[in-house]
């Protein structure tokens, strides 16, 4: 990829293949994957006639556009809006739609409330509830596995570590819903989500403010840099509304995942039973394989090359990670759901400077949840209908009947 | 083309070539080295690429960033003098012949 001096054409994109797709449409969101097969195939960039933007879904092109953040930015919005253009629904999140150098220095905050050694001093509680949720859940022996599984963990651990009061948690998931949403284009999956957000903007708001977080969680140690210098009072909340953003929904959609992969693929389920400690990679696995964040958008600041194929500043560029970790040129058999591959590269989480903040929560949420299921329950049956939930960016289940038999 | 030898810690050795520029950590994973997982794909932001640096080569080694020093805090093996996460070394001629010890667990 490299700059370009010309000036701007008339038409996007000349000699960039246009396709006629809409990667936000219910039916796309029904079936994602023969649509994946046709971006990618018809060039490592193309243009969506449709939202007017560029697109590239091939892995080669998504990882080269993630670790160029200087001219692919975040700062004019990740979503289709152009916040040159256009008001943010929302005050612009300081670290996901910020480049360096203000990036640098709140991302330095959140990675650090958030880092490996954190990890360490809550393992042992995110564990006791995954194994204390899965003997709950063997009682019952049927159930939904979105509502009392997938969501329930996450709620039952998350909101508690970033120091939440117990009320208004319900405000959590529709919060997350509606963001996710609003990166999409002005259909009406995004306007219904912003036309009920008052009460958990409101909820969220307030629950980001100081003095209604606890002692000792991440929502408190962000606002200790405070103290420290490193960001200020009006930084602080916002830091912490980045939690409440990307926090619960994104890791609930990522067990999810892994409960559906291993419900379809009992082969892989007899695996990690007969050796646990797969549990991590199985989780990560189902992260490339499901790509619970489906898509992210960039702006170039500037002319620019992709593969040889010149992009004007100013425009909106579509990353179509879920179809990147599928690209058969960077994976074999990419739509096996296959726990012993080496998943390392995958765009599941990003990467570059962007890539998930809070990557090591949802493993270790992930990893404890399926290692209790190894050891704890025999077989996963689907015994209802599966549902769909439709966000224009996030994949996940709406409903996912399943029937435990104990070990 | 720089050479790596990894050592597991059973002992056994194995040399790997490395593309100029390319990360040890990036060389192992190409070439399915057992023992390194890189999570996070190289971004220093998970701490399992975790090597020991041979004593002879530690001092040639580019300075660890804040980042790595801090993610090194947070490593499943103990954190050792010459603890380094091997997404950040990268290759050069210089370094043809480094010798890497894989610790005993990265998660």
């Amino acid at each position: 990829m490299s700059a370009t001096s010309s000036s701007a054409s008339t038409s996007p994109g000349a000699g960039i293949p246009h396709l006629d797709v809409d990667p936000f449409a219910i039916e796309f969101f029904d079936d994602p994957y023969p649509t994946h097969q046709l971006l990618r195939d018809a060039g490592p960039v193309v243009y969506l006639d449709q939202w007017k933007v560029f697109g590239v879904a091939r892995y080669a092109e998504v990882h080269a556009v993630l670790n160029d953040p200087l001219t692919f930015c975040s700062s004019r919005g990740v979503g289709l809006s152009d916040f040159a253009k256009e008001k943010p629904w929302r005050p612009p999140s300081l670290i996901l739609e910020a480049d360096p150098p203000a990036h640098t220095r709140t991302r330095a905050v959140l990675s650090q409330v958030l880092s490996p050694t954190v990890m360490k001093q809550i393992r042992d509680r995110f564990a006791a509830a995954a194994e204390a949720k899965v003997d709950e859940l063997l009682a019952l022996k049927s159930f939904d596995a979105v509502t009392h599984l997938a969501e329930a963990y996450p709620m039952s651990v998350f909101p508690d570590a970033v120091g939440l009061n117990q009320e208004g948690r319900e405000n959590l998931l529709p919060y997350a819903g509606l963001v996710f949403n609003a990166f999409g284009p002005p259909n009406q999956l995004r306007q219904d989500a912003i036309e009920r957000s008052a009460p958990h903007q409101a909820y969220v708001a307030a629950q980001c403010q100081r003095d209604n977080l606890a002692p000792g969680g991440f929502g408190a140690c962000i606002h200790a840099r405070v103290d420290t210098g490193h960001i200020t009072t009006v930084e602080a909340p916002l830091l912490v509304r980045s939690l409440l953003s990307a926090g619960i929904d994104t890791t609930v959609n990522g067990i999810g995942a892994a409960i559906y992969c291993l419900a379809r693929f009992p082969g892989q389920l007899a695996r990690l039973r007969q050796d646990p400690s797969l549990a991590r990679n199985a989780f990560e696995e189902a992260i490339r394989f499901e790509s619970p964040v489906q898509t992210f958008f960039r702006t170039t600041s500037r002319d620019v090359e992709i593969a040889g194929n010149r992009i004007g500043e100013g425009e909106k560029v579509l990353m179509f990670l879920g179809a990147a970790n599928r690209d058969p040129r960077r994976w074999d058999n990419p739509d096996d759901y296959d726990i012993i591959r080496r998943t390392s590269g995958h765009v599941g989480f990003g990467s570059g400077i962007h890539m998930c903040v809070g990557q090591l929560v949802a493993r270790l949420e992930g990893e404890v949840m399926l290692a209790a299921l190894a050891r704890k329950v025999g077989r996963i049956e689907i015994s209802g209908p599966v549902k769909r939930r439709y966000n224009n960016t996030l994949r996940g289940l709406e409903s996912l009947p399943i029937t435990l038999t104990p070990a | 083309m720089p050479a790596i030898t990894f050592i597991h810690p059973n002992g056994e050795r194995e040399r790997i070539d490395a593309g100029d520029g390319e990360s040890a950590m990036l060389a192992a994973t190409k070439h399915g080295l057992d023992g390194i997982v890189a999570e996070c794909g190289g971004n220093a932001m998970c701490a399992t690429c975790h090597v020991y640096v041979d004593q002879a080569w530690l001092a040639r080694l580019p300075p660890m960033s804040d980042e790595e020093d801090a993610l090194l805090d947070g490593t499943a093996a103990e954190r050792l003098a010459n603890s380094r996460l091997s997404c950040q070394i990268k290759l050069a001629a210089e370094l043809d012949g480094l010798v890497l010890r894989l610790p005993e667990r990265q998660i």
